[in-house]
């Protein structure tokens, strides 16, 4: 990891950074760093969004357990969010957009292998696996 | 593991000098070949003292132009190695019929369709396109170099590193018999205790490696590289088609690396992930072997469409007809890829709802396909069609992937693939899109691009002669398993005992040695270019009155590609330039800040292949050696400073000079 921390600071610059060759890219885009100010916006939602997790949990504030799962998991995609935004700098003009459509890419992709994968192996459990008695009974009906 | 183990094992693992097959006669002919070929080789270079240089100027080279050349070179030896494989198969299932056995057992066979499937995919088509990519997009896009010049290197002797380990798996030991995509449960520890699969493994994640790597690197460099003025919708076609090959690499690579670890974790270290007992599922391995599978075949098809176009609008000398059309056509290309994989295992049994939907999006994603092959027509119609060699593969193509394209759409047909699937028709599908897209368009491209590489332009009769075999050689060959895939005759078998089937496997043995004569006239044809080189020199650089940049510059390219960045102002960016009177500036020369040559990227292949070796025989201190050797060399790396280098005005005036004089010549 030291390497490549050294690398971010080495002398040549930009562009050719993990190859370490500097070219003169044609395009300057940096990808854009925070200021204090996005940081800690970032750091305080974040630390909000974790904490009120642990408080639904350790208060029992609401009744149902599933109820409060599924405010977690909300929860933690909102943390997602915060943490890509805020520290991984996404905007919809970094790069001049390239890294936004990169994740649109990425995350249309991620949904179409699991959702996809989910449903034929579904299907696929459903048609193929070792019927009992009562199922067949059911079909038969 | 380590309970009872004497020193042999320790040292040497599984492996034991039984495992060298030096019993089988066909293997000795072939290791004596080899050794041979191998000795001449080495011979030659050192008689012509081609060490140092070979050294210097190739292996631990960083240019892109060389890299390219490299890749190239490595896919047409590894052509060599799966055609062997071919003829050998075509030859056994025309003589083994009946009482015949023919003349390869069935555990020899079984390695043999594997390693055929296997290098001809990962070891011919993916260099070749990764080759031609690499030499042609920077100089495409005005470039001096891809983004990451180190990692190019890298990724190249990645990549060799995966195919040596498939080569030695010929003499020592054994290679996979579990098919191309080593389908589980056959390919499990259970079914498959040998080292075969696991030099499958290793050789296609180091490959892999080098692959993914390489598709990044491509993806930075036309994205952050481009010469000033030129937007996206300016790119030449094949600088899109790579994009768009370089985003599937590395959105799907990381899939089959994923599902090459959980088969190495069941092999290695019993888990269950696709075994058949406690919880295991083979099926999963298909279903996500897939989801890598079907955007590999565009990723080696889309650069060879990009070829083509390139081909179509500069020998028509006309613009490239629907180029805003052909874009979209290669970017939602792109994006369907990922939602037809299900088309590869129709008769799984997922059902009908499931194989409709994927039944329907193949048949859509022909939609983009069909209006290419349109657009490359509509090029053609009232173009000037000069029907030199890239063109007539061109046409050859066109005609041939047409039809593959249509047995294709009659595969997605769900209920039609009930009846043909893992038959000889099939196999006569996928070869039809394949030699006749992917391998007709590598030939196209080296054709089209080899002046621009050396300088001088390849032998245009013995170019013809190589056409004119391999075509008629692929319909005589796949034509005849059309007819006995409609028949029911399955893929994969060492032996027949209906004697009517027979004549039709003659006739593919015919269409196989056609082939051969192909591809001995590719090899005449490179030994008779080099030997006329004089005769067949350009001086110009722009042989063929090329419409994109890098006919601009000299051929072969000096090492920096352009003197100045050139600027653009249209698609065609050169027809453009040439139309408006270009003129070449002749001072005002800088320095020209440039990479260095470093060894690392060889060294770090070595030392993958060997941990993958030591991988396979389970030599667990020698994995362990290299593994630590591998992070040691790569951080190290990381402390070297001296990476870049100036070429001086001076230099660069006198390359220029040179060119001037040359141009003055032509």
């Amino acid at each position: 990891m030291s390497a490549d921390a050294h690398h971010m600071a080495g002398p040549v610059g930009h562009g050719g950074a993990s190859a370490g060759h500097g070219h003169d890219p044609h395009a300057q885009s940096e990808g854009g760093h925070g200021t204090v100010q996005s940081y800690m916006t970032g750091f305080v939602l974040s630390v909000i969004l974790t904490v009120i997790p642990f408080w639904l949990v350790m208060g029992n504030v609401l009744d149902n357990s599933l109820v409060t799962t599924l405010v977690i998991l909300a929860l933690g995609g909102v943390q997602m969010v915060v943490h890509v935004v805020y520290f991984l700098h996404m905007s919809t003009k970094s790069e001049g957009g390239w890294t936004f459509m990169a994740l649109i890419f990425t995350i249309t992709l991620v949904v179409i292998m699991l959702a996809g994968s989910v449903w034929v192996m579904y299907h696929l459990n459903h048609n193929m696996m070792p019927m009992d008695a009562h199922d067949v009974m059911n079909n038969a009906r | 593991m380590f309970a009872n183990m004497d020193l042999q094992q320790l040292l040497f693992g599984r492996f034991t000098i039984e495992q060298i097959p030096y019993h089988e006669p066909i293997l000795q002919a072939t290791f004596a070949g080899v050794a041979v070929v191998g000795l001449t080789v080495l011979g030659v270079i050192t008689y012509y003292r081609f060490w140092g240089p070979m050294w210097r100027d190739w292996i631990t080279s960083i240019d892109h132009k060389k890299i390219g050349i490299m890749y190239c070179i490595f896919a047409m030896v590894m052509l060599l190695r799966g055609f062997a494989d071919a003829i050998l198969m075509r030859s056994q299932q025309a003589v083994a019929f009946g009482s015949e056995q023919g003349f390869l057992p069935p555990h020899h066979y079984d390695q043999i369709f594997t390693a055929h499937g296997m290098i001809m995919i990962f070891f011919v088509a993916m260099p070749f396109v990764t080759g031609l990519m690499n030499f042609a997009v920077p100089l495409q896009i005005g470039a001096r170099d891809v983004a990451f010049p180190f990692l190019n290197n890298f990724s190249f002797w990645m990549t060799v590193a995966g195919g040596m380990l498939v080569m030695v798996s010929l003499f020592v030991g054994e290679f996979s018999r579990a098919t191309w995509l080593a389908y589980p449960p056959l390919s499990g520890a259970a079914m498959s205790p040998g080292v075969g699969v696991d030099y499958y493994i290793w050789a296609l994640q180091i490959a892999g490696i080098g692959t993914l790597l390489s598709g990044i690197n491509l993806i930075a460099t036309i994205v952050k590289m481009r010469a000033p003025g030129m937007t996206m919708m300016k790119l030449p076609i094949f600088v899109w088609s790579s994009l768009c090959t370089n985003i599937l690499i590395v959105a799907a690579f990381p899939i089959l690396t994923a599902v090459l670890a959980m088969l190495s974790l069941d092999r290695y270290v019993g888990t269950h992930f696709f075994t058949n007992d406690l919880g295991g599922n083979a099926m999963l391995y298909f279903n996500l072997i897939w989801i890598w599978g079907h955007p590999e075949v565009y990723i080696l098809i889309l650069p060879a469409f990009g070829v083509f176009s390139e081909i179509t609008s500069t020998f028509c000398g006309k613009r490239l007809f629907g180029y805003t059309s052909m874009v979209y056509a290669l970017v939602v290309i792109t994006i369907l890829a990922y939602l037809v994989w299900l088309h590869h295992f129709f008769t799984m049994g997922s059902g009908a709802d499931v194989n409709s939907f994927f039944g329907i999006t193949t048949m859509i994603i022909s939609i983009p396909t069909g209006a290419k092959i349109f657009n490359w027509m509509f090029t053609m119609y009232r173009g000037r069609i000069r029907f030199e060699v890239p063109m007539l593969w061109v046409v050859a193509f066109i005609v041939t992937f047409v039809i593959g394209g249509m047995t294709g759409v009659l595969l997605a047909v769900p209920p039609a693939d009930f009846v043909l699937h893992n038959s000889l028709f099939l196999i006569a599908h996928f070869h039809n899109v394949i030699i006749g897209g992917v391998l007709f368009g590598m030939f196209a491209g080296v054709t089209f691009w080899f002046p621009k590489a050396f300088g001088f332009k390849l032998d245009e009769f013995w170019g013809k002669m190589a056409l004119g075999f391999w075509v008629t050689g692929f319909y005589v060959a796949f034509m005849p398993l059309y007819v006995l895939g409609l028949m029911g005759v399955t893929r994969r078998m060492q032996h027949f005992d209906d004697p009517s089937l027979q004549i039709w496997f003659v006739i593919a043995a015919i269409g196989a040695a056609l082939i051969a004569c192909g591809i001995a006239s590719q090899i005449v044809m490179f030994v008779v270019s080099i030997r006329n080189r004089d005769k067949l020199r350009d001086l110009t650089g722009d042989p063929w009155g090329g419409r994109t940049l890098e006919w601009s510059t000299s051929s072969p390219p000096p090492d920096y590609n352009f003197a100045f960045t050139p600027v653009v102002h249209d698609s065609d960016a050169w027809w453009d330039m040439k139309n408006r009177g270009f003129d070449r500036p002749l001072k005002g020369y800088r320095p020209i800040h440039m990479p260095k040559n470093t060894a690392t990227g060889a060294i770090l292949a070595g030392l993958n292949f060997t941990f993958g070796i030591a991988m396979i025989w389970y030599v667990w201190w020698l994995a362990a050696l290299t593994f630590l050797a591998i992070f040691v060399v790569a951080i190290a790396h990381t402390f070297n400073y001296k990476r870049d280098y100036y070429i001086p005005a001076e230099a660069v005036s006198r390359t220029e000079g040179q060119r001037t004089r040359e141009l003055e010549m032509a």
